[in-house]
């Protein structure tokens, strides 16, 4: 069975940070991935960084500009990520746009990700129709998840067809916004949130964007099976450096 | 039909909407409306009414005498340089304010390189009343400071892409935020045939009319509707997509796209976005595009402004790999020179954009029956400071 859906088995809400592969330096990857694991949380998003991250605020987009100067390739990634199932058990998904995956061939980088031990895959710019199309087989061959994103905007027939060819959990984008533009959510989320919930969907949602802090978070595991924060968490390691993550997890955990 | 779009958003292999899912709704909106809208009647007189009282259209077809002597072939300019705000540009922008308004929308964004499509947009929301707010990247505000007082002047807001490389490919992603940031109300007015489905065949639709125009002004002048070559110059590629647009499928009419190839193909410092490029995904679309070998979109270089984009519409990346157009590379020298020749031998001074496209007289051959429309495609009033720092004028 696959780790996310192993993960999403356990009755408890889930824990995920987002973090940008090579960030603040090249090879604080991996030790971040050990040091997060260690802290209690229980998923990470690994970003593979792109020039353009058109679904990206500003946070997330200097973190990648600066991964990228620091050298983070598709293939430097795979390099370091190569032994990380000797030491790191919670499920781990890359996030990234598809243009390096495109240059780099979507075969080859879904056997790289089963090699390695990556679990899944979010591309936001890949869309539902195409991936089903095109890719779907490459990623089941590999038995990797497919994550899908829905937002407030995303019709009802729509949720249920993405719900529909879901294997893993739904990413549900908390507003209508780019990464990071967001603090505590307000009466419309909430009702946002609490419609999805009614819709009794088969797969789990986690809700990102917009959580920085203990409130948000409560707010939005209230409502899902989990919560992920990114841009809170760069800015975290941007200002404290990546050794003292355990901090940062248990501010959002207990306040 | 084999050149032009085909039902799911593609040409050939390349198109379609490679989007974050924020963007869905936005983009699927416009997908199920806009051929709905262009074919209602009362559209398509509002915007034939604008072009010719407004943008002043039909623009002339001009048969060019020096320069045909000189080069020993009969050459004809597509005189776009005449329309109102100095270019091409607003066939479109005229086209999409009226889409936007049919679509219930009341607040407009576009993106901006040197400002001409900036300019355009902030033209036509002053003439219909609409919030326009326009992302043009920090470097190219600090270039381009009369177009930013232009559009200041019009009204809009312009607002500095301070991510990435500051330039006109970050201007675009901060658009495209901004829509993500606001689903509802806004309209996103892309300014060429780039972007995801259907913004490259809307915008393709709306500067068709200069190959329409083409057909029947030839017709008077020649006796037939169609020349043996059509060039243009391609960035994006808007100019070349409205000039070749009604003469897509007919294999007689060679079709002949020209790009910038800045200091030269080899140099690092080029736009030659069919010979550098590779096929991938920006903005968007499926396309040919120049980037790392990582997938890393890099930043392109052109004397010209217009040209500096690192990929091309997804029209052109099929006309290229089709091989139904022919692409040839200028350098800024050529265009330069060419610029200058156009300004002495037939008193019309082009925009750096349209001068790529003449120097291709330089380059290849032609026969002296041969009948040639060339896309002037802009006016150089807005590329005065470039040639007189070029020609020590």
């Amino acid at each position: 069975m696959n780790r996310i859906n192993k993960k999403l088995e356990e009755n408890k809400k889930l824990f995920s940070i987002y973090f940008t592969a090579g960030y603040p330096n090249l090879d604080d990857t991996v030790p971040l991935i050990q040091n997060l694991e260690k802290a209690g949380v229980d998923m990470l998003e690994i970003g593979l960084p792109f020039s353009d991250p058109l679904a990206d605020g500003p946070t997330i987009q200097a973190s990648s500009t600066k991964a990228l100067k620091n050298g983070m390739t598709s293939e430097t990634l795979f390099e370091q990520l190569k032994d990380i199932r000797k030491s790191v058990s919670i499920p781990l998904i890359i996030m990234g746009y598809f243009n390096p995956m495109l240059q780099y061939g979507v075969e080859k980088f879904c056997a790289k990700c089963a090699e390695v031990g990556v679990d899944g895959l979010i591309i936001p710019d890949l869309p539902v129709d195409v991936y089903n199309d095109k890719y779907k087989t490459i990623f089941e061959k590999y038995g990797l998840i497919n994550v899908f994103l829905i937002t407030p905007q995303t019709s009802e027939k729509r949720i249920r067809f993405i719900d529909s060819i879901s294997k893993g959990f739904i990413y549900m984008v908390s507003s209508s916004s780019v990464t990071g533009s967001q603090s505590g959510f307000g009466e419309e989320q909430i009702a946002y949130f609490n419609r999805i919930k009614e819709m009794n969907l088969k797969s789990p949602q986690i809700i990102g964007f917009g959580i920085s802090d203990n409130l948000s978070f409560t707010q939005a595991t209230d409502h899902a099976k989990g919560a992920i924060i990114g841009s809170a968490f760069i800015k975290y390691i941007t200002n404290f450096g990546v050794k003292s993550v355990d901090k940062f997890v248990s501010k959002i955990l207990k306040g | 039909m084999k050149y032009n779009i085909d039902d799911n958003g593609y040409y050939g292999e390349f198109g379609g909407a490679y989007i974050p899912e924020m963007l869905y709704p936005n983009v699927e909106e416009l997908r199920q409306n806009y051929l709905k809208v262009m074919a209602e009647p009362e559209f398509q007189e509002e915007f034939k009414q604008l072009l010719q009282d407004y943008v002043g259209r039909p623009s002339p077809l001009y048969f060019a005498k020096r320069l045909s002597e000189k080069y020993n072939t009969k050459i004809y300019l597509k005189r776009e340089d005449l329309n109102h705000t100095g270019a091409h540009k607003i066939n479109n922008t005229i086209g999409q304010i009226l889409m936007a308004k049919r679509l219930g929308k009341n607040r407009i964004i576009a993106e901006t390189g040197a400002g001409q499509h900036g300019v355009a947009t902030a033209t036509v929301c002053a003439l219909m009343g609409l919030e326009c707010i326009v992302y043009m990247g920090e470097i190219d505000i600090a270039r381009q400071a009369p177009n930013v007082a232009r559009m200041k002047m019009l009204g809009a807001t312009v607002i500095p892409a301070l991510s990435g490389s500051r330039t006109l490919k970050d201007a675009t992603n901060e658009a495209i935020r901004d829509w993500i940031n606001n689903p509802v109300d806004t309209h996103y007015i892309i300014g060429s045939v780039v972007g995801p489905h259907p913004y490259p065949d809307m915008v393709a639709r709306f500067q068709s009319v200069v190959s329409e125009e083409i057909q029947w002004q030839l017709k008077e002048k020649e006796g037939k509707t169609n020349p043996d070559y059509v060039i243009a110059c391609v960035g994006g590629g808007s100019n070349a997509a409205g000039a070749y647009y009604h003469f897509l499928e007919d294999e007689n009419v060679k079709l002949i796209a020209v790009e910038a190839a800045g200091l030269g193909i080899d140099t690092g410092e080029s736009a030659a976005t069919s010979v550098l490029g590779k096929e991938g995904i920006i903005h968007g679309s499926k396309t040919l595009l120049m980037q790392t070998q990582d997938g890393q979109i890099t930043e392109p270089y052109s004397i010209s402004a217009g040209l500096d984009y690192p990929g091309v519409g997804p029209m052109h990346a099929h006309l290229y790999k089709s091989g139904r157009a022919e692409f040839i590379s200028i350098t800024d020298d050529e265009a330069m020179k060419a610029g200058l020749e156009l300004s002495e031998l037939e008193g019309i001074i082009p925009a750096i954009e349209s001068s790529h496209a003449l120097a291709v007289f330089e380059k290849k051959k032609f026969e002296k029956e041969d009948i040639l429309v060339l896309s002037l495609s802009g006016r150089g009033d807005k590329d005065l400071d470039t040639y007189i720092k070029y020609f020590e004028l």
